[in-house]
């Protein structure tokens, strides 16, 4: 497995509950290092070791703690950068839907070896769309409802989302866009750098 | 020529320029709009933009020649950003230009606060966006693996157990086997060995030589050891030799008195020839439970009273030596 996941799962976990806990979870999962590393590549078996080491130390379920991992890769300020990468999909929250087509081929432009499940966004109706995931990768879909849901909050879009199971490697999240403009949504400019004119 | 209306430029080209037959500008995209320094409606095209290349751009004669091929531009004020672009004629005297802002796009997003409702949604300026960004961060987290590995490989020198000019073990290595030797309670004999006349070679000769006689010294270490014994460098000069289960003094004796004969025979190094000898200590482990420090200390005593007496010779060490460290009386042991 890819070394960014387990250092995602690794990150979120320190920076919401703490180096003490991430000490104690990693001690449960049995690691031999203090933690992982982005590059490289790790058996899969991990990943699971640290799930569930997650769960038990924090009283949790897996899917919850999968779930936090999405909104904590959109919402904290420690990956901000992803947010922006994220953010330069559309320029509101369906346009953002329907760029995640592209996103296992956007993900695979910055880390050519990481392989992420396919997406598919079929639209239903008005405002309402399934977005079909087909691929191997645990947990991935409970993180990307996490990850859509913050999204959704990030452009200030009121949305629901509920994940299904559809098939043996398949999943299907399906979204409903109760308000596009809901809030005001948080602030994305183009440039890394906060600019001086008129936006 | 021109079948199509003018304004379908402004959401396929927002960059773009309507050109008279005089060289003003008649209309221009949006983003255009937004990033020039001046008013366009109406101004000559050349006083806004600076070709410079091709050069010698100064006229809508000399503008219209260009047609087909790739300009480079600037703006005159402002922000001076520069621009890449092509001029279409529309075979009245007049003309069209795009332009575009080739790799200073992730300036000039910044300095204009620029949005994707800038670029018409063909153009590919955001995706290049992304991958700048995506691209620093894939660097930036390669950077720092880059340099923990760098730390990791660091440490893992100062952990190696080898001496990398002689080959020989290193003191850590001789700490570690020596601690495995007293916790056996194994009985084992250990010598410590200083080279005599080495600093005169190395101040005389050089350090090439000085490394020349140190990597001959230790061959001859290694030579006359057997596979369980540990021979280490611990010093600039100064080597220990572990003999595992070897206590009889006779045999010890032969083998500091050959090493010191073999160190002894000269090195040649460019047309001159070295000559050192070795002075050695050494302590032979009487107690069921061996103490590491003490043989180590002992085996420096015995040295030192080979060195009081006169260097290139080995001493046993005895206890009487504690009381007479001072002065060379012991009687001379070498063979």
């Amino acid at each position: 497995m890819h070394g960014l996941i387990l250092k995602t799962l690794q990150v979120f976990l320190q920076d919401t509950y703490g180096t003490e806990i991430w000490a104690r979870i990693a001690a449960a999962a049995d690691l031999t290092a203090p933690g992982f590393e982005a590059m490289l590549n790790y058996p899969e078996e991990v990943f699971f070791r640290v799930l569930d080491a997650a769960g038990a130390v924090l009283n949790k379920p897996r899917e919850a703690i999968l779930e936090d991992v999405g909104t904590y890769l959109v919402s904290h300020p420690n990956s901000e950068g992803l947010r922006r990468l994220l953010r330069f999909g559309g320029v509101d929250f369906i346009e953002f839907l329907h760029s995640l087509d592209d996103l296992p081929d956007r993900a695979r432009l910055v880390v050519a070896d990481l392989v992420l499940p396919d997406l598919e966004l079929r639209d239903l109706a008005q405002n309402r769309f399934h977005l079909r995931i087909t691929g191997q990768l645990p947990g991935f879909g409970f993180a990307l409802v996490g990850l859509l849901q913050a999204m959704a909050d990030d452009y200030g879009a009121l949305a629901l989302l509920d994940l299904q199971e559809a098939g043996r490697d398949g999943q299907v999240i399906e979204i409903t866009i109760v308000e596009a403009a809901y809030a005001e949504g948080r602030d994305f400019e183009l440039a890394a750098a906060p600019a001086g004119g008129q936006a | 020529m021109s079948c199509f209306p003018d304004r379908m430029l402004h959401q396929i080209c927002p960059m773009h320029a309507v050109l008279t037959p005089t060289g003003h500008i008649r209309q221009a995209g949006p983003t255009l709009h937004k990033i020039a320094p001046t008013p366009l409606a109406g101004a000559r095209f050349l006083e806004i933009f600076d070709v410079y290349r091709p050069r010698a751009v100064d006229s809508m004669a000399q503008l219209l020649q260009t047609e087909g091929r790739k300009l480079h531009l600037r703006l005159r004020g402002g922000i001076r950003t520069p621009l890449k672009g092509i001029l279409v004629s529309d075979g009245q005297g007049g003309a069209v230009i795009n332009l575009s802002f080739g790799i200073a796009v992730v300036d000039a997003v910044r300095d204009y606060a620029l949005t994707s409702t800038d670029f018409a949604p063909t153009d590919l300026a955001v995706e290049m966006l992304y991958l700048v960004e995506a691209k620093s961060a894939a660097m930036d987290a390669s950077r720092s693996l880059n340099t923990r590995l760098q730390g990791a490989m660091v440490a893992a020198e100062e952990r190696a157990y080898t001496d990398t000019l002689t080959g020989l073990r290193n003191r850590r290595a001789l700490d570690v086997a020596l601690d495995r030797l007293c916790r056996a309670g194994q009985p084992f004999a250990l010598m410590h060995i200083d080279l005599d006349f080495f600093k005169q070679v190395n101040d005389t000769m050089g350090h090439a030589a000085g490394d020349q006689v140190l990597r001959t010294a230790a061959r001859i270490m290694a030579e006359e050891t057997r596979k369980d014994d540990i021979a280490a460098r611990v010093g600039g000069d100064e080597f220990v030799i572990v003999f595992d289960a070897l206590t009889s003094r006779t045999r010890l004796r032969d083998l500091a008195a050959r090493m010191i004969a073999r160190i002894e025979e000269p090195v040649a190094h460019d047309d001159r020839s070295c000559r050192i000898s070795a002075s050695i200590g050494i302590a032979i482990s009487e107690s069921e439970q061996p103490d590491a420090a003490q043989m180590l200390e002992t085996a420096d005593i015995a040295l030192y009273a080979a060195k009081r007496a006169g260097r290139a010779r080995f001493r046993f060490f005895s206890p009487d030596m504690l009381e007479t460290s001072d002065t060379p009386a012991l009687p001379a042991a070498r063979a």
